[in-house]
């Protein structure tokens, strides 16, 4: 079910605070977060996050079209190398 | 002959339902229109008048999305969502399916026709 409009768009509060700090000093700079379900709000505009997958950190730069989507939504958690199998053998050989 | 956003109506259907044959309208929708424009949902397409016929084509023209407008702006959504590199993108990219269904078994509306799997023995039946 959706989220409640009533409450806004969920962003993490430390976040929120390292982009007003970000924002105010007029400095770009990648930095970390942890927070995937935080959505993305107009201020986050032109930032590089580096978003957690649960086991790097993927630098995500933000462009407009992002807004309102969620970080984690940047950072896929799953690699998927393809089936094993002939084919695949072949392919690895081949190279 | 009813021809309203480049389609041709059915003739011997009722207006409700042949309005539905436009990419964009359903039934809700055609509903609503004959409603706006005040023509009785009931009579058969061959059956309306020129002037009922010209106000559902105003009705539709002005409020509804509708065939090619709105395959554009489907297409355009599901491009916006590959060009930013979300999830939803790269699924719809690789033509699984978006929403988290499972893969394992089914999803075949988007995957198509199986695909046979070198190696893989098929079980016969007794």
């Amino acid at each position: 079910m959706a989220r409640s409009v009533k409450k806004g768009p969920y962003v993490e509060g430390s976040l929120v605070k390292k982009i007003t700090r970000l924002n105010e000093r007029n400095e770009k700079r990648v930095f970390k977060t942890w927070s995937r379900a935080s959505t993305v709000t107009p201020d986050f505009v032109g930032h590089t996050i580096a978003v957690h997958n649960g086991n790097k950190f993927i630098p995500v730069y933000i462009t407009e079209n992002m807004v309102g989507h969620k970080l984690g939504e940047f950072a896929p958690t799953r690699l998927f190398r393809g089936h094993s199998g002939k084919l695949a053998a072949d392919k690895k050989l081949g190279g | 002959m009813a021809r309203i956003a480049g389609v041709d109506l059915p003739r011997d259907k009722r207006v409700e339902v042949a309005l539905t044959y436009i990419y964009g309208v359903g039934l809700p929708t055609s509903r609503r229109i004959l409603d706006v424009t005040a023509v009785d949902a009931d009579v058969r397409v061959r059956d309306l008048s020129d002037a009922e016929v010209a106000r559902l084509r105003q009705a539709i023209e002005r409020n509804v999305k509708v065939e090619g407008a709105l395959r554009t702006e489907i297409a355009m959504n599901i491009k916006r969502l590959m060009d930013i590199g979300s999830y939803r993108g790269t699924r719809h990219r690789r033509g699984l399916p978006v929403r988290g269904q499972r893969t394992h078994t089914n999803a075949r509306t988007k995957k198509g026709p199986r695909r046979p799997i070198a190696g893989k023995k098929r079980v016969l039946k007794k």
